[in-house]
């Protein structure tokens, strides 16, 4: 028995270790740990509750924009503004968010997933007249293939020519990705870390110039989603059908929703949202959302066995370093007291199940290609699939909502900020299920706390020992070379994690090492 | 065609008490773009050899780490090192950020790792406010002890070249055109830095004195609320304290910035970002104003 230790994990947001226990060539045992902690919840008490909107953002660079828009849902429920948020301001805030996971889905695929199948190297071999390709291969015979080389070998399965196709789109995907950003900072005002997104609605208007100048980046990146990354996420599975198979996770998947559609409902579990919220099981059967079912648990965590199990306004968090049977300083949080997956795959089959006829036209297509039902969706191919069609989902939406903006009429609604209050906001980020949750007093932040995706995902085990999603999505893998263990890093990467965002605290203790360790 | 001329300058980026959003920033360059940066001569004859950045590079676990700890063994004196996020130095600094681990498998503290490559390096680039001043993990009460990497040098006695580069997030013109003077041009020389040890070039003047709402401020029409057209002064815009070209160069390929969007400035290039900036809505004393508040309009 040896353990696969991989100190850091790299293309993901964050700091990230990952240990596998293996046996003959089977992971036995995961364990994921963060090792960074800024201590955002403490940092945000006795603040002016606005301030909140930009600090939270700053959690994370990767997906400001989602934190921005769960900070800014949150201080309009706790600000009453719930259901009065003027349309330009709900329809300016969804393209902004939009524009975000449009940008953030293409550099997940292209930039930080794709490099575990596609071999760079084989571009050395390009005869043709490609300017970025013949680019490319000049770099390749300069000799210095940082930041491409080092990295795991033997797994790469695409010819030549398809490699160095792909290789072309991962630069196309810089370009294209950078113009999403663009798109967000036409109504945003800047990315990373937007400052149009306020509580009461957006702080610019909408015109007509800005309007044209989003509309035909966005045609420019629905070509490219329609005709190469989706196209590209069919051929990568067609070679990488066995993922299909591997990483198949905790089969519980956890949707928050994404994207207002109705302005006027003020309990947001109940308003009508593009990508719909709600829980599905093994049964593949959509249940509503229930946001008081929402608790973490800490038994496997470093934190006071007292503060185990409780909702996100009650939570405390006491640390006690020397608890036994603690591995983490992440903590569990359940769903109804299971272990949910969130993410795109958990959206995207949360709007299939409801029936949503976009999204069936989509999934069904794909998946009768490999003459598989939606059951397979669970699965590190599953995860990119349903993450490309989140992504087309919204790039296809989006011309109706620019469409909808009415230059002239008001964006913003004031507020005058209670003395005490509490406030609630969820909302699928691109990563998943993302929820902020404050308490007001004397007009000050006295409690924040937020819940994000890749706790869920990276949570430790929970008090009836379950391991967390991650966990549970290595444990079984078969790893072919322990020595290039590419099996646990294409499923690591497939959640897409995030750790800036999920880890708080990090361990301050030492670590067992398994027989050997391999990179 | 690549040229055996071809001079390759190795660039070890590391992150620490970060979000990500300076690297994400430097991806949204257009002019070179990111690609041109990673792959072509960025200045003809010159090629930015990425060694380690944990966001784009392939390889994971110890086999970049191998990679980081064999630029910095034999390029001594020969690379740049980039710093992206605050050095947390609480309890045994490990436990707060680490970067990697060891041959024993014990972690080694991102304290050290910024010590230890910020010795050997050419240059150092603070990237970020964060990495220049503390930024939002130094904000009160600090939970780990972050400190900047000019704290950090001054309290380990490290004096490699050190330029900052603040912003929350710095906008990508301010990394790519420091790296670019750099290859043209060598370290920066006296009077190239302010006082922080920021380029003039991006840093010589104040968010206010080129805002293209500053006759609003002139003539005294303040925005009542967010949305309004008018100085956003009243609103809590921080743009008369902030140092940083961000009216001029404006952001994203020039489609917008905060001000322009109604969003005001919070300062996030500022030393004192965020607590001195704080509340960020509320309006900035006119005491604590340089004299640019004094009235044109009488």
């Amino acid at each position: 028995m040896g353990k696969i230790v991989i100190d850091p994990i790299t293309r993901i947001e964050g700091h990230l270790k990952v240990e596998a226990v293996v046996d003959g060539g089977e992971v036995k045992e995961a364990r994921s740990s963060g090792t960074l902690f800024r201590g955002f919840e403490i940092i945000l008490r006795g603040r002016d509750p606005r301030d909140a909107q930009r600090i939270t953002q700053r959690i994370c660079g990767v997906c400001p924009t989602s934190h921005s828009t769960a900070a800014t849902l949150c201080l309009d429920s706790a600000f009453g503004l719930g259901g009065s948020i003027p349309d330009n301001g709900r329809l300016m805030r969804n393209l902004i968010l939009g524009a975000a996971h449009i940008a953030d889905h293409i550099l997940h695929f292209y930039h930080l997933t794709a490099l575990d199948y596609v071999d760079v190297t084989k571009v050395a071999k390009y005869e043709g007249n490609d300017p970025a390709l013949k680019s490319v291969k000049e770099f390749i015979e300069r000799g210095e293939l940082g930041p491409f080389v080092p990295r795991y070998e033997g797994d790469y399965r695409f010819p030549a020519e398809v490699d160095q196709e792909l290789v072309k789109h991962y630069l196309e995907a810089l370009r294209m990705r950078r113009k999403a950003q663009e798109m967000c900072a036409i109504f945003g005002g800047k990315m990373p870390h937007n400052m149009a997104i306020v509580p009461g609605g957006v702080t610019e208007v909408p015109t007509v110039d800005k309007i044209a100048s989003f509309l035909w980046r966005l045609n420019e990146l629905r070509d490219f989603i329609d005709n190469v990354y989706l196209a590209d996420v069919v051929a990568a599975a067609e070679v990488y059908s066995d993922y299909f198979g591997i990483g198949v996770g905790c089969k519980h998947l956890l949707s928050y929703g994404s994207y207002e559609l109705d302005g006027k409902e003020p309990d947001l579990t109940k308003r009508k949202r593009l990508l719909k919220q709600g829980a599905v099981g093994p049964d593949l059967k959509l249940q509503p959302l229930d946001a008081g079912s929402i608790a973490e648990q800490v038994k496997h965590s470093w934190y006071e066995e007292s503060t185990s199990g409780r909702k996100p306004l009650d939570s405390d968090t006491v640390p006690n370093e020397n608890k036994g049977g603690a591995y983490s300083w992440v903590k569990s949080p359940r769903y109804n007291g299971e272990v949910y997956e969130v993410g795109p795959l958990a959206r995207v089959m949360a709007t299939y199940l409801a029936g949503d006829e976009n999204v069936k036209a989509i999934v069904d297509p794909a998946l009768a290609k490999f003459k598989a039902g939606p059951e397979v969706m669970f699965s590190t191919l599953g995860r990119h699939l349903a993450r490309a069609v989140s992504c087309k989902v919204i790039a296809d939406t989006m011309p109706a909502w620019l469409l909808e903006l009415k230059p002239g009429e008001p964006v913003y609604q004031e507020y005058e900020i209670p003395d005490e209050s509490t406030g609630m906001g969820l909302v699928d980020a691109a990563r998943g299920a993302l929820g902020h949750w404050i308490e007001v007093k004397d007009k000050r932040i006295a409690n924040y706390q937020c819940v994000v995706p890749s706790t869920w995902n990276m949570s430790p085990r929970d008090d009836k020992g379950q391991p967390g999603p991650l966990e549970q999505a290595i444990t079984g893998t078969k790893v072919k070379d322990e020595q290039n263990p590419f099996e646990i890093v294409r499923i690591v990467r497939s959640f897409d994690p995030c750790l800036a965002c999920a880890v708080h605290v990090i361990t301050p203790k030492g670590r067992t090492l398994g027989e050997y360790r391999v990179a | 065609m690549a040229s055996q001329k071809t001079q390759e300058i190795p660039v070890i980026w590391i992150q620490g008490a970060a979000c990500t959003g300076c690297s994400v920033s430097v991806l949204n360059s257009v002019s070179p773009t990111i690609k041109n940066v990673l792959v072509d001569e960025v200045i003809p004859g010159k090629h930015v050899n990425l060694r380690f950045q944990a966001t784009v590079m392939a390889g994971a676990g110890d086999l970049v780490i191998e990679a980081l700890e064999e630029t910095w063994q034999t390029k001594k004196g020969g690379y740049v090192l980039v710093v992206e996020g605050a050095i947390p130095t609480r309890g045994d600094a490990a436990s707060y950020c680490s970067l990697g681990e060891d041959k024993q498998g014990k972690p080694v503290s991102f304290a050290s790792r910024v010590e230890s490559l910020g010795r050997d390096a050419l240059a150092v680039i603070a990237l970020g406010t964060c990495a220049a001043f503390g930024g939002i993990p130094a904000a009160k009460p600090n939970p780990s002890q972050c400190v900047s990497v000019m704290q950090l040098f001054q309290s380990k006695g490290v004096s490699t070249p050190l330029i900052n580069i603040p912003g929350c997030p710095p906008h990508p013109d301010w990394f790519v055109g420091t790296v670019a003077s750099v290859l043209i041009g060598g370290l920066p020389k006296a009077g190239d830095l302010d006082e922080l040890n920021r380029p003039k070039a991006f840093y010589g003047q104040l968010i206010h004195e080129n805002c293209p709402r500053r006759a609003y401020y002139d003539e005294q029409k303040f925005a009542k609320k967010l949305s309004d057209p008018g100085c956003l002064y009243e609103l809590g815009c921080k743009g008369p304290v902030t140092h940083a070209d961000c009216a001029t160069r404006t952001w994203n390929n020039g489609v917008n910035w905060c001000v322009q969007c109604g969003g005001l400035c919070i300062g996030c290039a500022s030393e004192g970002f965020p607590d001195l900036v704080s509340p960020m809505y509320e309006k900035t004393p006119d005491e604590v104003l340089p004299n640019i508040g004094q009235k044109v309009v009488q």
